[in-house]
């Protein structure tokens, strides 16, 4: 209830505020003081809605119940203060990001800002994090030039990984099978013409190319498309044993239906945002096996298994299986670090980029502020969505490949 | 007499907002630049639809042209050589789109406009996928906050200045006609075409360095970012609400709106929507002259002359 209070309260000092513009700063808060402050900006409405819904608020939502439920974000001479949350909607508008963050560190002087969703939202809001000196722990942005923008804004972290990570490990897999013999060396790509889309196809290219992949069949469509029966066609007709299409839920969805519908029945299929949605495993049931993806978890990692149930029965629902457990890992380690370092945003930086952390998503530390063990693929067995790659990481499945055809429903 | 002293009035105001800066945070500042943006805006949509009754929706398609041409020039060229490009870019599609257009009436034209925006972003969209093979831009300009303040408060300035000037002129005039009726506009000489597409050029223009100047504020650029229809709404409805015909109309619209709509985001952030919606029907069923005209409704006797000057309402109310 601390939020409604608090909205109250700026209510009044807001717009009291917004009237007389040269109001004078608002007093610093007392130094007993009783809570600690943590701000954040998110797409509740618009057209970023979804995703936050699913990898971004429930998570923030969990880790703040999570720490009140436990007294509080424990400093390091062991008192414990509760976490008073500052909520704002940014309604999927770069312009309302970027002031809404703004009021969150210089108006409402919170003590940390938990980031926006999406990668050009991260970046909006990236300078502004740097003046201010607050961390910003990224996990929806996933850009090949985290190494540039660290250098940039040293406070920055990037937790999950670029465009060419997720690329390669792919071409990784496809050229391990057809090595193998099980499938042919040609891929057919779409691409959603969207940031995600192009970043991954522009880094997928190269990629097939190294790993000896023929790319046969390339195409971008724009995003909203509903109808694919001509690109299927087409790729099934390439001879490519392989479809691959870097999409966005409501085309992956899409997809899945009408390859059914074709009876396209590809060696390898490889779709993209909202594969790894349990909903979609539960769907499209048997006919989900074999399909792979970005992200990917490792169902015999207890600490992810227990986030995974305290997030189902608090939110009501199961985390996606990519970006939630980064997501929360990346509370957690904000949360540890405070309880290292004590609320000094200079010492808490400093021990998230050396220290090491043990989190839902297993142990952490961070290289030149990025997040590099990651789960790059996975692909659904069993009614899992299983991680398959890097295949020299801990926990990492074989991926069974080829799929096998579809399954009348 | 009364105009210098309006001068000097305006002259003031805008001192006391250059210096602004020095005395408000940040928060403020942000507040201040995002409200400078939208009374240039607002302003600028009454520049060419106020005044001929053309309800235009492109607002942001210039808009986003200009942030657009940004982010692609800006590691190339000198900044101020950044702004003319997208000055001359604006002024090419408005011309464009004018000879093609402005023909059009009525709802027609409304709907090409809002069709504009769209096919502007989704030509943007496919030269970048297709040509330059990347989506997103990076803006990284050695800019401050209060830099792209001054810069749209002077743009502000010189816009009220032109509406003030438009409106002495010949051109002033042969709009007024025009709004009121264009066959007798056409029928006593008035070059109807080229009117239209100079108001239109003038504010396109205008829009576009706004979108330009304000770019630099989100160092990263795709066109889903600065082609959201939003930015064409709000416009629409802050230059409906104070008054689309008068001088000072807009701004008076584009203030009071603004603050409000901050006030009920960080207020109300999960009604704020709603809230907006029954806004734009409030300003539309009980404001239909604006702020300004429903002032001088209440509370002015009318003169005969003020008969003759009353603005032409938009067109589509009528409709």
């Amino acid at each position: 209830m601390t939020t409604i209070t608090r909205r109250h309260a700026l209510r009044y000092l807001g717009a009291s505020a917004i009237l007389l513009a040269a109001a004078a700063p608002i007093a610093a808060t007392a130094d007993d003081r009783t809570s600690v402050k943590i701000g954040y900006a998110v797409s509740k409405t618009g057209g970023n809605a979804g995703g936050v819904g699913i990898t971004t608020l429930p998570n923030y939502e969990l880790w703040v119940k999570d720490v009140n439920d436990a007294g509080g974000l424990e400093l390091p001479d062991g008192t414990r203060l509760p976490i008073e949350v500052i909520e704002y909607d940014d309604r999927s508008s770069a312009e309302e990001v970027v002031r809404s963050v703004e009021r969150l560190a210089t108006q409402d002087e919170v003590d940390f800002i938990l980031p926006p969703w999406g990668t050009g939202f991260n970046l909006a809001v990236a300078p502004l994090f740097d003046r201010y000196g607050y961390p910003q722990l990224a996990v929806s942005a996933v850009t090949d030039k985290a190494p540039e923008f660290v250098k940039r804004w040293d406070k920055s972290y990037w937790l999950l990984g670029g465009g060419h990570d997720y690329a390669d490990a792919l071409a990784k897999v496809l050229s391990k099978a057809s090595s193998d013999g099980t499938i042919n060396s040609k891929v057919a790509m779409i691409s959603v013409a969207d940031g995600f889309g192009i970043d991954l196809v522009t880094a997928a290219r190269p990629a097939m190319e190294n790993a000896g992949i023929e790319v046969v069949y390339d195409v971008t469509y724009p995003a909203g498309t509903t109808d694919f029966t001509s690109v299927i066609n087409e790729a099934a007709a390439s001879g490519a044993d392989s479809f691959v299409a870097f999409s966005y839920p409501p085309e992956t969805f899409a997809l899945t239906q009408q390859a059914q519908v074709a009876n396209f029945n590809p060696k390898v299929l490889y779709l993209g945002v909202g594969t790894a949605f349990p909903v979609y495993g539960k769907n499209n049931g048997a006919n989900a096996e074999g399909i792979m993806s970005l992200g990917g978890i490792d169902y015999n990692n207890p600490e992810n298994m227990a986030y995974r149930a305290r997030h189902e029965e608090v939110t009501g629902k199961a985390p996606d299986l990519w970006g939630s457990v980064i997501t929360y890992s990346s509370l957690q380690m904000l949360q540890e670090a405070i309880k290292r370092r004590g609320l000094d945003r200079d010492a808490v930086s400093d021990e998230l980029s050396n220290g090491t952390f043990q989190t839902a998503a297993g142990e952490i530390t961070l290289e030149d502020n990025q997040l590099r063990t990651l789960w790059l693929t996975g692909q659904w067995q069993d009614g899992k969505f299983v991680a398959v790659a890097p295949t020299d990481r801990d926990g990492a499945t074989v991926p069974i490949l080829p799929k096998s055809a579809w399954q009348a429903q | 007499m009364k105009t210098a002293l309006g001068f000097l009035v305006a002259l003031t105001v805008l001192t006391a907002l250059a210096f602004a800066p020095l005395f408000v945070g940040p928060y403020q500042l942000g507040l201040l630049i995002g409200l400078t943006g939208y009374v240039t805006l607002a302003s600028a949509w009454a520049l060419f639809s106020g005044r001929t009754g053309y309800v235009s929706l492109a607002t942001v398609a210039f808009f986003g042209i200009g942030a657009y041409t940004v982010a692609v020039l800006s590691e190339t060229m000198p900044y101020p050589l950044v702004l003319l490009v997208a000055a001359a870019i604006g002024l090419c599609v408005a011309l464009l789109v004018g000879l093609a257009t402005l023909r059009l009436a009525g709802v027609y034209f409304v709907i090409f406009s809002f069709g504009l925006a769209e096919l502007v972003r989704q030509l943007v969209t496919w030269f970048e996928t297709s040509v330059n093979g990347t989506l997103g831009r990076y803006i990284f300009l050695p800019l401050e906050a209060e830099h792209i303040y001054w810069q749209l408060l002077a743009l502000a300035a010189l816009t009220l200045l032109l509406t003030w000037w438009i409106q002495r002129t010949r051109l002033g005039l042969a709009l007024k006609v025009i709004a009121d009726d264009e066959t007798v506009a056409s029928h006593i000489g008035i070059n109807i075409a080229w009117t239209k597409i100079a108001l239109f050029t003038l504010s396109a223009i205008i829009m576009t360095l706004v979108g330009a100047i304000q770019a630099p504020r989100w160092t990263y650029v795709e066109p889903a970012i600065v082609f959201s229809p939003t930015v064409s709404f709000l416009t629409l409805i802050m230059a409906l609400f104070g008054g689309a015909s008068r001088l000072w109309g807009p701004a008076l619209g584009a203030i009071p709106l603004f603050l409000l709509f901050e006030w009920l985001s960080a207020s109300f952030p999960n009604h704020y929507s709603i809230l907006l919606g029954l806004l734009f029907i409030i300003i539309v069923f009980l404001l239909p002259r604006g702020v300004v005209g429903f002032i001088e409704d209440k509370f002015q006797r009318k003169s005969p002359a003020d008969l003759v000057e009353k603005p032409a309402r938009v067109k589509e109310a009528d409709q």
